[in-house]
């Protein structure tokens, strides 16, 4: 249904190519500001993709020499920091972006051009990072990528180890990415805090507003850390200085504790939008309020607060002293308790409702379930004792690609689907949207449940080629396989986004019958969001409107 | 359906792995075995419940086709039930926490008793260095350490240092891994209570050849042990009555080989590279690469980078004759 009944003119003068890019390069626009991110991090996901494959069929066998030790190096470092800071991040500031604004009923973000300033700080990073493969070379001589790892420990970051250009591409590129994170998250909390629209107060912005903002504050927390670490480690390989270098007394302990000060917060920083759009879709379809929605607000504030403080869990095996062990068993134990009543509070929003099975739901439950495990085995790995066995093994490879993958890919799948009526004005094909889940969740479980074999029985990772004999052929043949799966998946989605737009059915305003602001206003929403400045009364300002016999302020 | 049913599946019917986790054989493997079938148990015993609660809402809760099309009742929360599911997952967090503290507190740095033996560890790119301060024996990448008997125990202290960049020394049946860091001293205790050869390798990424720095543990009885370090504190022939032999010394003198390597009573005296002075005792060299023949040994003296590339010998690029007597020599350092 349509709330708002003034018609726009849909067709509008033929505008040269050039000048429609050159529209899009210099536009402050939050909406495209953050369909430009999606689209900048679906192509960097493409790349990471691509070298994740070029890993897997090295690995299809032991002594396979598919590749040389120098370019697996590369591939596993390119991968790693390509998927998190310029796939996952990106897409999830992409999301924010498009998505806070109109959910508050705001006109744009608080800064917008601090908000394009963001953007291509973050596009600069990524294209510096690539450039790397002609503008540097790494450890052997040979190579160009950096292969370093991507959390580049010291002091192998150093340049009596890492000599060349290619540590410094890698270095760079996060500082000046960094920078971008920085100021988006600055962007987010400002909007978040100054910009509401009449009648949202705190405790009635959607869910997806709040997880959003704590997300914010865990960037400023986690990559300022990370950016200082690089400021550090260019002093190091260019002023002479000795913070991580060893072999002048420096300390390798101290940049596992930057880096990882940075790297534990960013899995929430990634997974706290995934549970954001979880928390929009999971109501929507189940066709309830969110259960608890206090108690989840508090729950991700926890849960951003506790995050901060167990960084060192990355470290049981650097030798920390028994006591320190202990404190970050607790801290990691402890944040599996607001976790869990966030997916209690999904379950209890399913329960009793009536669940629609679409494409964004489909994705959603697999995240609960997926979720669910990655949190378990991530219970087995805050066990200090049983981390000494499964830390840098390819049972960590499984258990944080359970998260990153199968819970934050998949809700960032879900989220596709849902917004993308919104974005594009069109309905997706649900067929191709199910063909899609299908073929990437067999490819998720083959690859990934597999991949938690190799670990317990010894596989380290990292590692460009194995011994036979060690039991780990067969797993690693079908870990390699699930890959094809995957890729399929990605390619019905790919096809789907392509076809959908050009030739999906019109959307209508509200295809959901949804509840949220951003669902009032016309798909794709105009350039200044909504005709009137929206006023809301409770959590969820269309189901007043739908239901004005029974509305939600009744009950807040 | 997914980890735990194929960690279960795996514990039920082990596979033959000479690196299984599950199949510990010296007491620090032992306990975190104990301790990890314990959070299995309670992890998968969650994972049961929550997903069959998840299944059972999404199955029974699902739009049916005679549904009306009204929406259903709706429901903001309830905080008795938040209460109930806050409070739970706190009390398995204690018992957790609780457990794995003991075990923590059981395995890091205990005292080493009377009959213990030291090793000094040094992990170098791409090798293992192995000093027995208190015996005066130093190999490479073939650790030698007695059986311990759990009534008069022997165990075998490691205290861990880095040359280079950071290691991690893990072999998974004798004790959950520690990093090497340089200049950051650590220790870790393997006690194994049954002989034979254990594997390992490398645990945290240290460059090009990070794979192939791999371990093996020889554990041996207490008298094969004894005879083993006999062996080793002997020092090389000094005159090799082979003459390839002899004229393979002059070559590995005369060249840059006694910069890196070591052959205790020659001028050989380098530390950068393994010691040579009883590499014939060993069965692999390179690090665990290939086996310790003579063929593999010329190709290795050769070109280093066709057997491990990457690695940080050079190819001397000796003729090959030159290659004959060097390999003779070697061969003749027992």
């Amino acid at each position: 249904m349509s709330i708002i009944s003034v018609n726009l003119p849909r067709t509008q003068p033929a505008i040269p190519i050039v000048d429609k890019l050159h529209q899009w390069v210099i536009t402050v626009d939050h909406k495209r500001l953050g369909l430009m991110y999606i689209f900048y991090a679906l192509s960097f996901l493409v790349f990471g993709g691509i070298e994740a494959t070029i890993m897997r069929i090295q690995l299809i066998r032991p002594h396979n020499d598919f590749v040389s030790p120098q370019v697996f190096n590369q591939m596993f470092t390119m991968h790693g920091t390509t998927m998190i800071f310029f796939a996952a991040m990106p897409l999830v500031f992409g999301f924010a972006n498009y998505l806070v604004p109109l959910m508050i009923g705001a006109r744009d973000m608080a800064f917008p051009r601090l908000n394009a300033f963001s953007f291509w700080l973050t596009a600069l990073g990524g294209i510096l990072l690539y450039f790397s493969v002609i503008g540097g070379y790494g450890l052997y001589g040979a190579g160009n990528a950096p292969d370093v790892g991507w959390f580049a420990y010291a002091p192998l970051t150093a340049r009596t180890f890492s000599p060349g250009h290619s540590t410094d591409f890698w270095t760079l590129s996060l500082l000046v990415s960094g920078f971008g994170s920085i100021g988006t998250a600055i962007n987010i909390i400002a909007t978040v805090l100054c910009m509401r629209c009449p009648g949202m107060t705190l405790g009635r912005m959607p869910l997806l507003v709040w997880l959003n903002l704590t997300m914010a504050g865990l960037v400023i927390l986690a990559v300022s850390p990370l950016t200082a670490a690089q400021i550090m480690l260019l002093v190091d390989r260019y002023l002479g200085g000795h913070f991580f270098d060893t072999q002048a007394g420096g300390s390798a302990v101290v940049w596992m504790h930057f880096f990882w000060v940075f790297g534990h917060p960013e899995v929430y920083v990634l997974v706290i939008p995934a549970f954001a759009f979880v928390s929009e879709i999971i109501p929507v379809f189940s066709r309830k309020a969110i259960f608890g929605y206090p108690v989840m607000v508090a729950a991700t504030v926890a849960i951003g607060f506790i995050s901060v403080s167990v960084w060192a869990h990355h470290m049981f095996t650097v030798g920390m002293t028994s006591f320190g062990n202990t404190f970050f068993v607790l801290s990691t134990m402890a944040i599996a308790v607001p976790t869990g009543i966030k997916i209690f509070n999904w379950l209890a929003t399913m329960w009793g409702g009536k669940i629609h099975f679409r494409a964004p739901m489909l994705f959603c439950l697999a995240f609960l379930f997926q979720f669910l495990t990655a949190g378990l085995t991530g219970i087995m790995l805050s066990s200090a004792p049983f981390n000494w066995q499964l830390s840098n093994s390819y049972f960590v490879v499984a258990h944080f690609h359970y998260v990153i993958v199968g819970a934050i890919l998949f809700a960032l799948f879900g989220a596709f689907y849902y917004w993308f009526p919104k974005a594009s004005g069109r309905m997706y094909s649900e067929r191709l949207a199910k063909l899609h889940f299908w073929l990437f969740i067999i490819g998720f479980h083959l690859t990934f449940d597999f991949m938690h074999v190799p670990g317990i029985l010894g596989m380290p990772r990292r590692i460009y080629t194995y011994e036979p004999g060690r039991g780990w052929d067969a797993w690693n043949l079908i870990v390699t396989i699930g890959v094809l799966f995957q890729a399929a998946g990605i390619l019905a989605f790919v096809g789907n986004l392509l076809w959908s737009y050009f030739q999906g059915k019109t959307a209508g305003s509200d295809p959901w019958d949804a509840w949220t602001l951003e669902w009032s206003t016309h798909s794709p929403p105009p350039e200044y969001n909504f005709e009137t400045v929206p006023v809301v009364k409770s959590r969820r300002p269309l189901w007043d409107i739908k239901h004005p016999e029974d509305p939600d302020w009744k009950y807040e | 359906m997914s980890t735990l049913s194929t960690a279960i599946s795996h514990l039920l019917h082990r596979p033959s792995s000479p690196t299984d986790i599950f199949a510990p054989v010296s007491t620090p493997a032992k306990s975190i075995f104990d301790l990890s079938l314990f959070v299995l148990g309670i992890t998968g015993g969650i994972f049961v419940i929550v997903a069959a609660l998840l299944a059972y809402s999404a199955i029974r809760f699902r739009k049916r086709k005679s549904d009306n099309g009204g929406e259903p009742a709706q429901v903001y929360g309830s905080l008795q039930v938040e209460l109930a599911w806050t409070l739970t997952p706190v009390l398995i967090s204690v018992v957790l926490f609780l457990a794995t503290a003991r075990v923590i507190f059981q395995t890091q740095h205990p005292t080493p008793p009377p009959g213990a033996i030291e090793v000094t560890v040094i992990g170098h790119q791409f090798w293992w260095e192995y000093r027995y301060p208190g015996l005066k024996v130093v190999t490479a990448n073939e650790l030698h350490v007695p059986v311990s008997d759990p009534a008069h125990p022997t165990p075998t202290f490691l205290n861990l240092y880095s040359a280079d960049t950071d290691h991690s020394w893990w072999v998974p049946r004798l004790a959950g891994k520690t990093d090497l860091i340089p200049n950051h001293p650590n220790s870790m205790w393997i006690d194994p209570h049954e002989t034979g050869l254990y594997l390992g390798q490398c645990a945290q990424y240290c460059g090009t050849q990070h794979a192939k720095m791999l371990l093996r543990v020889y554990v041996q009885s207490p008298e094969d042990f004894a005879s083993w370090v006999q062996e080793q504190r002997q020092t090389a022939q000094t005159a090799p009555s082979d003459g390839t032999a002899s004229e393979g010394r002059k070559i590995f003198e005369s060249v840059a080989c006694i910069n890196c390597h070591t052959v205790a009573g020659t001028p050989a005296n380098g530390r950068f590279g393994p010691d040579l002075t009883h590499l014939m005792s060993r069965e692999t060299i390179a690090s665990g690469v290939a086996l310790n023949t003579r063929e593999n040994l010329r190709r290795w003296i050769e070109n280093p980078n066709t057997l491990k590339p990457g690695c940080l010998m050079p190819s001397m690029g000796l003729n090959n004759q030159q290659l004959d007597a060097v390999t003779a020599y070697l061969v003749s350092l027992r």
